[in-house]
């Protein structure tokens, strides 16, 4: 199996893996962004450049470096290659240019947008993105469209990345959803205007990485950081059935499905996605209907863990001096000194 | 219980003896301290006053001080504030609250985004005035101002709705002082979207 090394950490990883899950499979901070590969969507991937990577060194029996740029979710590894991905200041380049190009037609909108805070665009921006945009022309414009009763489609913030039309084409039955037009033209569209009905359209929500697509049960409700994330699951004959619930207060106001790390779809224990039906979706909105499993845990950077005091793996108290406790829902969490002590609360 | 030191029932021996010194002729008569406290009140008389005769008198203060809440509406006469959360997030006494809702065709003259705060609520009671709000904002839509928020006898009185807090056409509250320059010279830039009214778009032809 061949063994590659991505900012000087080395795996072996199965013949015909990609750079991009080569690193994931490391994780942490070397993975590179990804907008369009979707790892649960066959042939997702090679759009959008983010993930673009350095191969100093293309395989132990032809060290020649790779003389461009790589897209690391379409360029499968080689035994005894070496990769960069932020450590090469070319890559850091390379990125910000990418962004800035997957920026020239974005709004500004964030404040309005549903996705403001779980938006892969946003945190690359963030990361990566100029404070202004060299563009001179006008961002291309137009009017936010129903895609069937719960779906809205902002086609101004799509970035184009297919994700959607990969889930149309693959998990429902009978593609209803693709691209239109060409080039600066091209737009998302349901063939002749046609609504989407099958019962896994609402994946296209999920597997969205800016807010063209989002929830219309959910539209302008709040914003995700004043939700509170919960990990529940019910009998469903149509999908698996496991979610999340995003309450406020007592109401569930929008249900996802489970993500994981890289902001995809969490897989089952069988390995497949956990895509859920529309059902679950839009219309189980009591707690009622669920089951809860526990607490979600939320990255301690994101917005979302604003006022959430969960105390995830201890992150929060300093050191070794924590203590288990079990949770109502039978999650273990880590607390910290005190914690326990009645005193303290 | 007694006050010797000795005492074996003593908790501490921080207590102190309390001296019974007998007052002189003098100190008896207590004339002499009337005296000597008269004099200190008479002479405040011809002293400058501290106090002001609030409210026909006002205090000069500063034009960026912290008081009362605006939202501003944009030149062409549209609410700024596109219930985006940042101020609430930001506030640290968690005083602002508000509800968003959904801009309909024809209120784009009330309207400057597709969504708007439909409830915009701050407890006067519990903000603290450090306009963190105003720095949040992303619209230039929440300004503090030099105004001083009016006393009440009941709490509810003191949560300030959008009747309270949205400027009148008519009666717009001034800002420009809050504003570097630079930040007014971003705000003449109608290269940025964001800085696109209504009545731009109207003279583009694009609306």
């Amino acid at each position: 199996m061949p063994i590659v090394t991505i900012d000087d950490f080395q795996i072996e990883v199965p013949e015909g893996t990609t750079i991009l899950n080569a690193a994931r499979m490391i994780g942490g901070d070397l993975v590179p962004p990804a907008m369009c590969y979707y790892s649960s969507l066959k042939g997702s991937g090679g759009y959008c450049r983010t993930c673009l990577v350095k191969v100093e060194q293309g395989s132990a029996k032809d060290p020649r470096p790779m003389p461009k740029l790589v897209p690391s979710c379409r360029t499968t590894v080689m035994d005894g290659m070496v990769v960069r991905n932020e450590t090469s200041p070319e890559v850091v380049e390379a990125r910000a240019g990418v962004t800035e190009f997957l920026l020239v037609n974005h709004p500004l909108d964030c404040p309005v947008c549903d996705q403001a805070g779980e938006c892969h665009l946003q945190d690359l921006g963030y990361k990566h993105g100029k404070l202004d945009t060299r563009s001179e022309f006008r961002r291309r414009t137009f009017e936010p469209i129903d895609i069937g009763e719960k779906v809205k489609l902002h086609m101004n913030r799509c970035i184009l990345c297919y994700r959607c039309v990969k889930v149309c084409e693959q998990i429902t039955d009978g593609r209803v959803h693709g691209v239109i037009g060409r080039g600066d033209h091209a737009e998302i569209s349901t063939y002749i205007e046609k609504a989407i009905d099958n019962d896994f359209s609402g994946n296209v929500i999920d597997v969205c990485p800016v807010g063209a697509l989002t929830d219309r049960t959910f539209r302008f409700k709040s914003r995700v950081w004043y939700t509170k994330p919960l990990e529940a699951h019910r009998n469903c004959d149509k999908c698996c059935g496991k979610v999340r619930l995003w309450y406020q207060g007592e109401e569930i106001l929008r249900v996802t499905a489970r993500k994981d790390e890289f902001g995809e779809v969490a897989k089952l224990e069988n390995g497949e996605a956990g895509w859920i039906c529309n059902e679950c979706r839009f219309d189980k909105k009591k707690t009622s209907d669920w089951v809860i499993d526990g607490v979600t845990h939320v990255d301690r950077h994101s917005v979302i863990s604003a006022n959430h005091y969960e105390t995830p793996e201890g992150e929060r108290f300093d050191d070794e001096k924590t203590e288990q406790r079990s949770l109502p829902h039978g999650e273990k969490v880590e607390l910290g000194v005190g914690a326990l002590d009645p005193n303290n609360v | 219980m007694t006050n010797d030191p000795n005492d074996e029932f003593m908790l501490t021996n921080r207590s102190k003896v309390v001296s019974k010194k007998q007052m002189t002729l003098m100190e008896r008569l207590y004339l002499p301290a009337i005296a000597n406290g008269m004099r200190i009140t008479f002479s405040h008389i011809f002293k400058r006053k501290a106090t002001v005769q609030y409210p026909e008198v006002l205090r000069p203060i500063a034009p960026v001080y912290r008081g009362l809440h605006v939202l501003k509406r944009d030149e062409a006469g549209a609410e700024r504030c596109t219930a985006c959360g940042l101020c609430a997030v930001a506030c640290p006494a968690e005083a602002i609250t508000m509800t968003a809702a959904e801009r309909k065709k024809g209120e784009e003259n009330l309207y400057r985004e597709e969504k708007y705060a439909a409830v915009y609520e701050i407890n006067m009671l519990r903000c603290i005035f450090c306009g963190l709000c105003e720095e949040a904002c992303p619209k230039e839509a929440i300004f503090l101002t030099d105004r001083i928020i009016p006393s009440n006898y009941g709490r509810n009185g003191f949560v300030f709705g959008k009747d309270k807090l949205v400027e009148t056409m008519d009666n717009p509250v001034d800002v420009t002082k809050r504003q570097t320059p630079a930040v007014i010279e971003f705000k003449k830039d109608k290269f940025h979207q964001h800085n696109i009214t209504i009545n731009d778009l109207v003279d583009l032809g694009e609306h």
